[in-house]
């Protein structure tokens, strides 16, 4: 990505306030040509960016459109069975050729001019290309092994396709971690994906402050009434705010706990808390216990674009798409796998009605996102605290009454941003 | 006109009736009235057009049985944060079929208008369809089914108040 000298400059302007990683500043979140650098230091970086889930390319010629960052891509499974990940962009005049969301071809054609490409993103073909009886047509030199879409380098586990514009990358254990990898084969434990469908949505809000709402722990208890009003998820819960050895990647993990237990002292801290009340249909959040893990619940934030939900039997992939600054979309790929018996899958898209555009916790998070970018837009120049659990300056955290997670993530933003 | 004609005209009319009490219970926030509106065994869905048509069965919010309408809408009323807002539900092309087993198919069209306090236009909320199945308990119309197909794929912020 282009940034043009204005914006370097108006970024070389912007300088973090002291070394103490309990202060972010606004412009951290509003600024254009932050944003701008982002885009091509962080999704267009060194990055292992999530495009989509194999099982919803089951066939040669299966296609999806995708984004790393905000850059419309292709995903395509090609007749020799690999996975290609190229730019939506025809090289000729720029259009965006894929308009379908899904579907199966044998090639793309731009609808323009009908350059054609192949499922590995390779212009084919290019009408007229010597003229019409000696005349016009392209120049003689010009050579279609040139002009292909940018292709970009795939990895894929368990099922999960991750592009990268970086030609060079580590492999993906490695880019995780051994602690976050685990967690993911927790959840991608090897059985074969069934798609059950999509949520879309767009939030008026700067997109790192969903990676934040997912390293911050504390916010749980006390947002999230129903889980609180219900006694699913207290402050004295079994807990622990992971983060990867780099700090960009994190799993907020916990286990669902008796609410008999609940100390009287965290009762009178959660506003919200009411011993007894039951749901009218309690099977939304029964917990049938199918995974090699200690938690019930994890949320896995896989830097910079992919949220794992294992949000105890509903399971989602969420992905995000900076669309600038101050807003950014949510796709949301919910899963469930081969050999779900047909209760199972009902129970899977009962307690779906937790998260989501319209879910009982997914709504307040939307909500919650939305009040911290009006907050920061009509007061402007301000800054955030994230002191909570000084003991832990940045990192792992045991207790869930920590931001270190978030410092964390900060410690390595400002190295990749050079801010 | 012909009895059969009085009747569809009357079962007509009656759904009209229902779909406008439905939709101001709604825009009126009235979410246990709300409830009201279904069947015990009532499935209903707020699912995107996308899904519906490649039979994902996904929903925005999705209820099987009135229990778990009831625990949506005590849920909207006591636990959820939100900022305030206004609705407006709008229904109309609707088209009605009898089934032999004495319930009826229905189908119409929906929008939802959303205000909220710090804009001064109402954005579009939703535009879709109801795919409706209505069943009678003694004279009251109740829902037995009711899908609700949105087209507009992105959903600005969040769905708080039900279609």
């Amino acid at each position: 990505m282009d940034i043009s000298p204005e914006h370097l400059s108006d970024v070389a302007r912007l300088a973090w306030p002291g070394d103490d990683l309990t202060r972010i500043p606004d412009w951290v979140y509003t600024d254009q040509g932050v944003y701008e650098r982002e885009v091509e230091r962080i999704f267009h970086g060194r990055t292992w960016n999530y495009v989509a889930l194999e099982a919803e390319l089951p066939n040669a010629g299966d296609f999806i459109r995708s984004n790393v960052g905000p850059t419309p891509v292709v995903v395509s499974r090609a007749k020799d069975g690999a996975v290609h990940v190229f730019e939506n962009r025809c090289t000729h005049r720029a259009a965006e050729f894929c308009r379908e969301l899904t579907g199966n071809v044998k090639e793309f054609v731009c609808p323009y001019h009908q350059w054609t490409y192949d499922l590995k993103g390779k212009l084919q073909g290019v009408p007229f290309r010597r003229g019409v009886a000696g005349a016009g047509g392209m120049p003689k030199e010009f050579s279609p092994a040139n002009h292909n879409p940018r292709q970009l380098a795939v990895t894929t586990h368990r099922g999960v396709v991750f592009a990268s514009y970086a030609e060079d990358m580590e492999p993906l254990a490695e880019y995780l971690g051994p602690e976050v990898m685990r967690e993911f084969e927790a959840t991608f434990d090897g059985r074969k994906l069934v798609i059950l469908g999509h949520y879309r949505h767009s939030l008026p809000g700067n997109w790192k402050l969903y990676h934040e709402n997912l390293k911050d722990p504390y916010h749980a208890t006390l947002l999230h009434t129903f889980l609180v009003a219900f006694g699913l998820l207290v402050a004295g819960n079994k807990s622990l705010m992971l983060a990867d050895a780099s700090g960009r990647h994190g799993v907020m993990c916990s286990a669902k706990s008796d609410p008999s237990k609940v100390t009287a002292e965290a009762k009178g801290e959660m506003r919200a808390f009411r011993e007894g009340m039951r749901l009218a249909d309690p099977r939304m959040m029964d917990f049938i216990d199918e995974f090699d893990s200690p938690w019930s619940v994890t949320m896995a934030t896989i830097w910079p674009n992919l949220i794992v939900q294992r949000e105890m039997n509903t399971l989602g992939i969420r992905q995000l798409v900076p669309t600038g600054p101050n807003e950014f979309i949510m796709k949301w790929t919910m899963f469930g796998f081969e050999g779900d018996s047909e209760e199972m899958t009902r129970h899977r898209l009962r307690q779906g009605n937790l998260m989501g555009p319209a879910g009982f916790l997914g709504l307040e998070d939307n909500e919650a996102i939305k009040f911290v970018q009006d907050g920061m837009l009509r007061v402007p120049g301000g800054e955030h605290v994230v002191a909570l659990d000084p003991a832990t300056p940045f990192g792992t955290s045991q207790t869930l009454i920590s931001e270190s997670a978030i410092r964390g993530m900060y410690r390595h933003w400002r190295e990749v941003m050079g801010l | 006109m012909t009895d059969a004609r009085i009747e569809a005209l009357l079962l007509r009319a009656d759904i009209e009736a229902f779909n406008a009490e439905y939709c101001a219970r709604l825009d009126r926030q009235d979410l246990d009235a709300w409830v009201q509106c279904f069947a015990e065994d009532a499935f209903y869905v707020v699912i995107s057009r996308e899904n519906f048509e490649r039979g994902h069965p996904v929903g925005l919010i999705y209820c099987e049985g009135r229990p778990m309408i009831q625990d949506r809408a005590f849920a909207l009323l006591k636990t959820a944060m939100f900022g305030p807002r206004y609705l407006r539900h709008m229904v109309s092309n609707l088209s009605v079929a009898p089934q032999p087993d004495g319930s009826v198919q229905a189908r119409a069209n929906f929008v939802v208008f959303e205000v909220l306090t710090d804009r001064p236009d109402a954005r579009i909320l939703q535009v879709g369809e109801y795919r409706d199945i209505f069943v009678r308990e003694g004279a009251e119309l109740k829902l037995r089914e009711r899908r609700c197909v949105y087209d507009n794929l992105l959903i600005p912020t969040a769905l708080c108040i039900p279609v």
